[in-house]
């Protein structure tokens, strides 16, 4: 049977959106996938050699629980539902909610970000930076992790173009 | 249960860990070997399902005792 390809195209740099790219990219590849992750525009944040800086936003995210990762059941139960003039004028809003949310995320077991990476990069899933947004953002390749490729659009279809599954995120 | 040569706890973790974890158990296992798992996520009993049908190595045993899933797979 010939080797199935997974192409995604990973453009959201937050906590959140970190996820769905690495968990699809290292199941694929445990699965027995070809997988080539091409990072474009905030995308790129993922390929950073420190992603510990990566945050979620509740603010203008109407779908993202506020729940305390701590204390009492019925007080991790309650979601706390913040007006959005209010988080947007509270300094600190966007860490403290980052904070919470990792704390929620090892409570329940679930990898960082940074785990699900080296997980990728063990299992040989091919990371692809955008040359264009590279340079856009002013980025230096000596910010990203080491072995990955930086090319263009074109070299994304090579692979995309062949590919089983090609997801856009 | 039946008998086992390697066995993986992966109690506590969640989506997709236990799976990783697993085919990396598996890789350096010889063909015929069978790994016994141990995970707490309940979305591990589809999951093993599906990767043992997608990598072809056998699931030959899926079981539940105290809030743990157990499962037995042979290496292809």
């Amino acid at each position: 049977m010939e080797q199935k390809k997974l192409a995604i195209i990973a453009t959201k740099g937050t906590l959140d959106w970190a996820y769905p790219p690495f968990i699809l990219a290292s199941t694929a590849a445990a699965l027995g996938y070809e997988v080539q992750i091409f990072a474009t525009f905030y995308g790129l944040q993922l390929l950073k050699k420190d992603v510990s800086g990566l945050k979620v936003s509740p603010l203008g995210n109407p779908g993202m629980p506020m729940k305390m990762p701590f204390g009492p059941q019925w007080f991790k139960n309650i979601n706390w539902n913040i007006p959005n003039i209010i988080q947007a004028n509270v300094p600190g809003y966007e860490s403290l909610a980052t904070v919470l949310m990792k704390q929620t995320i090892a409570n329940n077991g679930v990898a960082t970000i940074a785990e699900l990476r080296e997980l990728s990069q063990e299992a040989e899933v091919k990371f692809i930076a955008c040359q264009m947004t590279v340079e856009l953002f002013g980025f230096d390749q000596s910010d990203f992790i080491d072995g990955i490729d930086y090319a263009g659009a074109a070299a994304f279809f090579e692979f995309a173009g062949e590919s089983d599954i090609c997801l856009y995120i | 249960m039946a008998d086992f040569d390697e066995e993986l706890d992966a109690s506590g973790l969640n989506c997709p860990l236990p799976i990783l974890r697993a085919k990396k158990a598996l890789t350096g296992m010889e063909a015929g070997k069978v790994l016994h798992i141990i995970a707490t996520d309940p979305g591990s009993v589809k999951d093993f399902e599906a990767f043992a049908k997608q990598t072809g190595n056998e699931l030959m045993e899926s079981s539940e005792e105290g809030g743990k899933f157990h499962f037995l797979m042979k290496k292809s």
